[in-house]
């Protein structure tokens, strides 16, 4: 099940165009102790990398609440990457292997969701890194540029008219409406 | 309605270089909520940190956003600038436009538009910051120490000093630790019981001490500054008041076991002191082996006792006690000496400590060196090094650390007693790294004639009297083979059996081979993950006297260091619950890596309970989020992170240029007609379902 | 019934036929089904690997092809077959370009998941023990046994997959489940000679000397092996050896399937006792109060 929606139902010369413009954009959680501090550690060490990453500080990958990932995508990323510390390094003991877990979940559903994985990624970044960092970071926007613009979750017409399905009703609707599902809960559930 | 203030910094050349400043200043300036943008050359130089202040004062700003460097080099001082005129420090955010902007990307267009983003990032987070202020936390000045060994003799000497009470908690019957058990000390050769006797004294003479021994922690609770602590006090089965110490109830004990205190090489009674020096130098009676327990009979000991002080019906004792810091100082073990089976399991080979006891002036031999099975003196030993450790088959690929340097002190002090004894020493490399240490092993070789030789031992058999060994010379490429009288084996240093259960109990990690872990390798060495709870000696690696009685003293710092503050401050980046949406799951404690979350009832007004949530206790709170990503109702916040701040951040990543847009222009109209106040998040959300094909990088 | 493929190698059918025998029989008597593998080449010993890497490899993986086609465990009596196997196997399992190699020259497809077995870790599975306890019929308490594991049984440590190679248990086991007595002896890995005997024999020579001593004064009645190589060089040199050491030597060095086939009484022909070169006859009829007669032959 990979890539229900990936591909832009446009006319070839837009399509065109727009492959030619086209650069991905990537959102980043890093932890503030290995991963924010590696990324720090390319700049002090003025090694270049792709300008389309966005960084987000968190204090630990641990942090990092799924929903985060999916809202990225449904705000206009083509990709998110999550980095913290390496196993056992973590600051905070234990954050990186609960970012770990939940990763690996989240990856599963989003191919359950028809998304191209290469859009999701997650990496170890010691704050001695620079460039591991740096060649994270080309590394994923390649793999996103490969798996092209993200054009979103088939999401269904949100208007007045229609009455707002339940999470639970949009899950017995197939893996789009399932994600679909999440992006409500995210919205409900917040205070 | 939110009044931000966006400073944007030149760094000299070195955000200027490749960001066009100005323009990203400009573009702060439009941006929803921004009343104020200027760029300066150096933000964090005066003048540039007296512009923030105006601004703040002037503007009546609400939020700042200082477009500079990393957090992690300069927020801690923006944050103490702003506080100066008390503009709440946690309501300033910096956007990091040098080390993940300028100093990566060389293209300045794209460096400028990326800049521009992360302003814009930061101007949404902080519109949704919170003041926050520090957390006091109230600290009891009295500090625990664990184990009575030189490491925490010393530790809760030096705190004692310091003016403050400790409380010391040693599991034997006396304090002393594996220190009292040593002949003699390298380098110097000085004797191990003259210079630690005295201490053990000073311990129990000094005022504020408090001495438990043949006592256990039995449970900790709480966090730094604030531990409850429960001691058990083991049943000694004698009065420690009444009990002067005359001794004469050892001597009447006719029920004999291995001493402990003499590796096995001595004997003890079954109300035994441990050794004569023993602080406190009062008997306990070893219920296990007491005639009077295991089967009912001799009391001799009640009988003979001037003062009255034998109680067989002693129970194990609880104590509670309040401290504000836990010194662990739980030390180490020797692994058995039959690690390796073809090294065969004869009386005649014993390990270094048994070697200690053997040749030690109070020892079961009276210093009188004579070997197990036939009490003749020896004159031959092989010494053999590293057996069990750096030995990844055995499971411990570390090095034991002190065997090299005791193992060249005993080949001195056999030679001393044995002189013309032949001294034959088995290594795999010495490592004698310390003031005078390498020294100390060359006089090993050189004057005392100790013959060193590179290789491992294969097999050890008896022959008769004898016993032979087999082993390699790597350096010559030879098979060795030596007759000895004796085998002394440097076993390997391993953690005391069951210390996991302690570990655990403190909050500290500990690695694979059960040593303690401390929170950084060599910026925090006595601290641990624990907050308040510090590492000396042995318990976190093989250590020598020296290093543990450093690490002691470095530990005693750390704790006169947290007393000497009125309250604990600490950063308020900790997690909060709504207690009215907390569905009482405690999922959340089951993340905490800190024990900070707590069951809290939440009763009416009748004092009927109506649920249970969850509580943080700021005190052990660290901040790390976990909680906060895994609650399932959303009902945990991490200040300073909170969900809606990462949200904004996540929501405001496109708002960028359009296909339609002619590139580089920026589209003011779009973000001019989002009012900051009325944009609510929900609104929001619901309006910009469409997500991101319009958006397009130009 | 359990099934296992089995390689005898060159040495049990020729100067180890006893060990060939005495196997079979037990294994017989225990229910295990042993099939040899049919075709079977040499497993290259050690000429192979001294001469090619890849020759090494491929004559023992041409063995296993049959037992992978069949789904059986190889048991490899002889010491030296076995660590050929083993270590052919263990290479393959680990390198996949060496298993394209080797099965481009054997010209099958070896996955590699054949598990080779030599008869001690055979009978220390799981409920053999029990087993052999309790076919047990003669009383050996009478006997002290000096178990010789040589070097290629327990070493290299990690590829022999012995749980202790310095000091290996395994026959030690084996031999108290029959009720005969075992001796904590020094000698039992070390070497016996044997590649030397034709090349440096007053090496071989020593190494035997040590060896035979260390038995004898430790109050050995017999020493149990499970290498034919090891059995020849310690069983043939007895004369020579009493000679030099000015004392007489005269033990008995039995494969250990032939104690176990006497212990749970297995018609004594079946076990070819006679082929021994020091005869052990006696020894059993004393301390075990056995009728030799029909061993004899």
């Amino acid at each position: 099940m990979k890539k229900i929606k990936d591909k832009p139902q446009e006319s070839e010369d837009l399509l065109l165009e727009k492959d030619r413009l086209w650069q991905p954009r990537i959102v980043a959680f890093l932890c503030n102790w290995c991963s924010y501090a590696g990324a720090d550690l390319a700049g002090t060490s003025r090694i270049k990398y792709n300008p389309q990453i966005r960084i987000i500080r968190v204090p630990c990958s641990g942090r990092v609440n799924p929903l985060f990932i999916l809202r990225a995508f449904i705000d206009g990323a083509d990709g998110v990457l999550v980095s913290g510390c390496h196993p056992g390094d973590c600051h905070y003991s234990t954050g990186n292997y609960f970012a770990r877990r939940k990763f690996a979940l989240l990856k599963r559903l989003i191919e359950f969701c028809g998304m191209d994985e290469r859009r999701i990624h997650f990496s170890w970044v010691s704050a001695a890194e620079g460039s591991k960092w740096s060649q994270v970071v080309n590394d994923v926007v390649n793999a996103v540029y490969q798996a092209g613009p993200f054009t979103g979750f088939d999401l269904p017409v949100f208007s007045k008219e229609t009455e707002i399905e339940t999470p639970a009703d949009l899950c017995k609707q197939g893996p789009e409406r399932f994600a679909y599902s999440i992006d409500l809960m995210s919205r409900t559930g917040k205070k | 309605m939110a009044r931000i203030g966006v400073f944007v910094c030149w760094c000299g050349s070195n955000i200027a270089e490749t960001v066009d400043v100005k323009e990203v200043a400009k573009y702060a300036g439009c941006l929803p909520g921004v009343v104020i943008s200027i760029d300066n050359k150096y933000m964090c130089s005066d003048p540039g940190q007296r512009l923030i202040l105006d601004a703040i004062q002037k503007e009546k700003l609400t939020g700042v956003v200082v477009a500079a460097c990393s957090p992690r080099m300069h927020e801690v001082t923006y944050r103490r600038t702003v506080a100066q005129i008390g503009f709440n420090p946690y309501m300033l955010e910096m956007a990091n436009l040098r080390e993940h902007c300028s100093w990566v990307h060389p293209d300045k267009r794209m460096a400028t538009e990326k800049a521009k983003d992360l302003v814009r990032l930061m101007v949404e987070k902080v519109k949704r910051n919170q003041p926050l202020y520090n957390v006091q936390i109230p600290v009891t000045k009295k500090a625990l120490v664990i184990g009575g060994g030189i490491a925490g003799i010393q530790a809760a000497l030096d705190i004692a000093q310091g003016g403050y009470e400790v409380i010391l908690v040693e599991k034997s019957p006396s304090i002393g630790g594996h220190m009292a058990q040593l002949d003699e000390t390298f380098p110097t050769l000085d004797c191990s019981q003259c210079i630690l006797t005295p201490r053990m004294v000073e311990v129990a003479q000094n005022t504020r001490i408090r001495l438990y021994t043949y006592s256990e922690v039995e449970a900790v609770d709480g966090y730094i500054g604030n531990f409850q602590v429960t001691i058990r006090k083991k049943a000694r089965s004698v009065d420690i008041k009444k009990c002067t110490g005359c001794g004469q109830c050892i001597q009447k004990c006719p029920t004999k076991t291995k001493s402990e205190f003499d590796a096995g090489m001595g004997i003890r009674k079954a109300i035994y002191v441990p050794f004569p020096q023993a602080v406190p130098n009062k008997p306990v009676i070893d219920r296990d082996i007491c005639l009077k327990f295991t089967k009912d009979r001799c009391g001799a000991c009640q009988k003979v006792c001037p003062t009255g002080a034998i109680n067989y019906e002693q129970q194990d004792e609880f104590v509670t006690e309040d401290v504000g810091a836990i010194i662990c100082a739980t030390g180490y073990e020797l692994t058995e000496t039959h690690i390796y089976p073809e090294y065969g399991n004869d009386p005649d080979i014993i390990s270094g400590l048994q070697f200690e006891r053997l040749v030690s002036a109070s020892g079961p031999t009276l210093g009188e060196l004579k070997r197990p099975s036939d009490g003749n003196a020896p004159q031959s030993i092989v010494f053999l090094q590293c057996v069990g450790s750096r030995d990844p088959l055995a499971g411990r690929p570390y090095c034991s650390k002190i065997c090299c340097m005791y193992t060249a002190k005993h080949t001195m002090l056999y030679r001393h007693k044995v002189h013309n004894g032949k001294a034959y020493v088995f290594y795999m490399d010495i490592r004698a790294g310390g003031k005078n240490y390498d020294e100390f092993v060359r006089r090993a070789i050189e004057e005392d004639h100790a013959i060193y030789i590179r290789g491992r031992v294969s097999r050890i058999y008896r022959k008769g009297e004898k016993l032979i060994v087999l082993g390699a010379d790597t350096l010559l490429g030879a098979q060795v083979e030596i007759e000895a009288d004796m085998i002394v084996l440097a076993t390997a240093t391993v953690a005391p059996k069951g210390i996991e259960k302690l570990a655990q109990m403190l909050g500290v990690s500990y690695d694979l081979h059960n040593f303690m872990c401390e929170a950084h390798p060599k910026l925090r060495p006595v601290e641990t993950n624990s907050a308040g709870v510090y590492l000396a000696g042995a318990c976190q690696a093989p250590k020598d006297i020296p290093e543990s009685v450093a690490q002691a003293g470095a530990a005693a710092s750390k704790v006169l260091g947290l007393f000497g503050q009125k309250e604990l401050s600490r950063e308020p980046i900790v997690a909060q619950v709504n207690q009215s949406t907390c569905a009482g799951c405690f999922t959340c404690k089951e993340v905490c890596a800190y024990k900070a979350i707590e069951i809290r009832e939440i009763k009416d007004k009748k004092g009927n309970l109506i649920k249970f949530v969850a509580e943080v206790n700021k005190g052990k709170c660290q901040g790390c989020g976990a909680c906060a990503a895994t609650c399932r109702s959303n009902s945990i916040e991490l200040c300073g992170f909170t969900d809606s701040q990462i949200f904004s951040q996540i929501n405001h990543l496109t708002d960028g240029v359009t296909i339609e847009e002619p590139p580089g222009e920026v589209p003011m109209d779009a973000e001019e007609t989002q009012g900051v106040s009325e944009e609510t998040e929900k609104e929001r959300l619901i309006e910009k379902p469409a997500l991101a094909g319009q958006k397009v990088k130009n | 019934m359990t099934k296992y493929a089995y390689y005898p190698g060159c040495s049990l059918h020729s100067v180890a036929k006893e060990y060939d025998l005495s196997m079979k029989a037990v294994c017989r008597a225990l229910g295990i089904d042993l099939i040899e593998i049919p075709d079977w080449i040499c497993c290259g010993s050690s000429p192979a690997h001294t001469t090619s890497h890849l020759l090494s490899l491929a004559l023992p993986i041409s063995n296993c092809i049959w037992a992978e086609n069949q789904g059986l465990d190889i048991i490899a009596p002889c010491a030296s077959c076995f660590s050929r196997l083993k270590i052919a196997n263990l290479e393959i399992k680990k390198d996949g370009k060496i298993r394209q190699k080797v099965n481009r020259i054997i010209e099958e497809e070896y996955k590699g998941t054949v598990d080779i077995l030599n008869p001690l870790q055979l009978f220390n599975r799981m409920d053999m023990h029990g087993e052999i306890k309790n076919l047990v019929k003669i009383d050996m308490s009478g006997i002290k046994v000096a178990c010789y594991y040589g070097c290629l049984l327990s070493r290299p440590g990690d590829i022999a997959g012995e749980d202790d190679c310095e000091h290996p248990k395994k026959m030690d086991q084996i031999i108290t489940t029959i009720g005969a007595s075992t001796c904590d002896w020094q000698c039992k890995t070390e070497c016996c000679g044997a590649s030397l005997a034709i090349t440096q024999p007053k090496v071989a020579f020593r190494l035997v000397c040590e060896v035979l001593n260390s038995a004898m004064e430790n109050g050995a009645d017999c020493i149990a092996v499970a290498c034919p190589l090891c059995q020849s060089n310690l069983d043939m040199r007895q004369s020579e050896v009493s000679d030099h050491l000015g004392k007489d030597i005269h033990l008995p060095v039995v494969y250990f399937t032939q104690l176990i086939g006497l212990a749970i009484g297995i018609n004594q022909e079946a076990l070819g006792l006679k082929h021994l070169i020091t005869a052990p006859f006696s020894l059993f009829e004393e301390k075990c109060n056995l009728s030799m007669a029909i061993a004899k032959g």
